[in-house]
C-alpha cells in the first residue's frame, strides 16, 4: 500500500520555507548521486560533503516550516510525502548532474547566489531563519569557492573541458533568472523584514559570475529568456524523477524506520 | 524554595560533568566540551536540559552525541532529561578550548586557524603539518572524511594529515 501525499497549508511563511528547504533538499540528493561516481576521490568526498551540509540546512528549514504551519507535519513527511506538484524548488536545483562540468556550474550559478543570499539573511529579524543562516552562510563560501576553482580549471583546461564547460553555462543559463524570483507571498516577509528581497544580490551575484567566467575563458551568454515555474510547482520532467527514487521507500513502506 | 535552588544547582552541577565527558564519535580525543558542541545544561521542572550545537548543519554525529549524552546522564543516574539542538549563535572554531587545540594537534589534526581569508574567494592559508611542524604544506581538498575536516599534505615530511576547518 503506498502512502498518499500530505496537504500542505502554505502560508507565506511556510511557503517561503518549503521553498528554500526544496532548494537545499533538491540540490542536495543531486549530488549524492555523484557518491562513487565521481572522477576522483577527493572530489568523490567534495560533493558528497556539500550535499550533507544542503540537506543538513534543508532539515532545519523544513523543521521550521513544521512549527509554523503546526498541522502535524514533520520534516520527514515534506520530504517524503509531497508529490511534484508541491515541491517548491528552483528549476536550477532539479537538472540532472549530467557531466562533471554540469555538475559544477550548476553549484557555481547557485552558490554564487546562495553565499551572498544567506550572508543578507542573517540580519532577518525572524531568530531561527537568522539562525540557520548564519550556519548555512558558512557553508557556502566553502561551495563557491568549490565550485568557483572548478569553473576555471574546467574552462581554461584542455579543449575538450573547454567545451563541455561551455556547453554547461550556456545550456543552465536560462535556469539562473529564478534565483531571483519574489511574488505576492513575498511580498509580506520582505515589508517585515523576515526576509530579504533577492533582487537587491542580482548586481553583486552577476560580477562574481561574469568575473569568473571570464577567468576560466568562458563566454557568458548575456541577456536571454528566463525559464520559470519552480516556486509555483510547475517542474522539468526532471523532478518526478528524481522523486521518485528519494520516496521509493516512504512511499511504498509508510512510516519505515531505522 | 531555597532547598529547591540548591538541589538544582547541585542537579546542573552533576548533569554538565556528565554531559562534559562525551567525546565526538568522529574525532574521540574531543569531549563535546572541548569542542564548544555542548552549550548549556539547565534545569527547566525538574527535567534535565542538555543543549548542543551543530559544527556543520548536516554533521551527522549529531544524532550519536545527542545518544551518548542521555546514556551518560543515566550512568549518573539522572533518568528524566532531553537534549536539545540550539543554532544561535552558530558554532564557531573560535569556541573550541585550547586543550581541545592541543589534543587534537596531538592526535594528528591539525587545529584550526583563527581568524583570516575564510571569506577569500582564493584565500591562502598556512597551517603546519601536526606531525613535524612544517609549514610546508599544500591542501589536497577543502572536504575530508568528515564534515569538519579539510585533507591537507606536508610536503617536508610527506604524510598527508586532516585540517580542522575554520569555520
Amino acid at each position: 500500500m503506498a502512502a498518499a501525499s500530505i496537504s500542505v497549508t502554505e502560508s507565506s511563511l511556510v511557503l517561503y520555507a518549503l521553498r528554500r528547504a526544496d532548494d537545499a533538499l533538491i540540490l542536495g540528493h543531486r549530488l549524492s548521486e555523484w557518491c562513487g561516481h565521481a572522477p576522483m576521490m577527493e572530489e568523490d568526498m567534495a560533493l558528497a560533503n556539500m550535499g550533507l551540509d544542503l540537506i543538513g540546512q534543508a532539515r532545519e528549514l523544513y523543521s521550521y516550516a513544521a512549527k509554523v504551519e503546526d498541522n502535524g507535519n514533520d520534516e520527514d513527511r515534506y520530504a517524503y510525502l509531497r508529490d511534484v506538484r508541491q515541491y517548491r524548488n528552483l528549476l536550477l536545483v532539479e537538472q540532472p548532474n549530467g557531466d562533471f562540468a554540469r555538475t559544477i556550474v550548476r553549484q557555481f550559478f547557485y552558490s554564487a547566489f546562495a553565499d551572498a543570499y544567506w550572508r543578507a539573511m542573517m540580519g532577518s529579524e525572524d531568530a531561527t531563519l537568522a539562525a540557520i543562516a548564519a550556519k548555512s552562510e558558512k557553508e557556502s563560501a566553502y561551495h563557491i569557492r568549490h565550485s568557483s576553482e572548478w569553473v576555471i580549471r574546467l574552462g581554461d583546461g584542455t579543449p575538450e573541458s573547454h567545451r563541455r564547460a561551455q556547453d554547461a553555462v550556456d545550456d543552465l543559463w536560462a535556469f539562473t533568472g529564478e534565483l531571483f524570483h519574489t511574488d505576492d507571498s513575498d511580498a509580506g516577509l520582505i515589508a517585515d523584514r523576515l526576509v530579504i528581497d533577492p533582487e537587491s544580490l542580482r548586481a553583486g551575484w552577476t560580477d562574481t559570475v561574469t568575473g569568473i567566467l571570464r577567468t576560466a575563458t568562458l563566454a557568458c551568454p548575456g541577456k536571454s529568456w528566463m525559464q520559470k515555474g519552480g516556486r509555483s510547482g510547475n517542474h522539468s520532467e526532471h523532478l518526478g524523477h528524481l522523486l521518485s527514487e528519494l520516496q521509493s521507500l516512504q512511499r511504498s513502506f509508510p512510516g519505515a524506520t531505522w | 524554595m531555597v532547598v529547591a535552588d540548591t538541589n538544582d544547582s547541585a542537579l546542573r552541577a552533576r548533569a554538565w560533568a556528565a554531559a562534559a565527558e562525551v567525546v565526538d564519535p568522529e574525532i574521540p580525543v574531543l569531549t563535546i566540551a572541548d569542542l564548544g558542541v555542548l552549550r548549556d545544561v539547565s534545569i527547566v521542572d525538574g527535567q534535565v536540559e542538555v543543549a548542543i550545537t551543530p559544527t556543520y548543519s548536516g554533521c551527522p554525529a549529531m544524532n550519536m552525541i545527542a545518544l551518548e549524552i542521555e546514556l551518560a546522564l543515566t550512568r549518573e543516574g539522572i533518568r528524566n532529561s532531553r537534549v536539545k539542538t540550539v543554532l544561535s549563535p552558530a558554532w564557531t572554531t573560535d569556541w573550541m578550548s585550547d586543550d581541545g587545540r592541543r589534543k587534537l594537534k596531538d592526535y594528528g589534526v591539525a587545529p584550526p586557524q583563527s581568524g583570516g581569508g575564510r571569506r577569500a574567494l582564493f584565500g591562502e592559508q598556512q597551517v603546519a603539518c601536526p606531525q613535524c611542524g612544517s609549514s610546508e604544506t599544500e591542501v589536497l581538498s577543502e572536504f575530508g572524511s568528515t564534515s569538519c575536516k579539510a585533507l591537507w599534505r606536508c610536503t617536508a615530511c610527506r604524510e598527508p594529515f586532516d585540517y580542522f576547518k575554520c569555520h
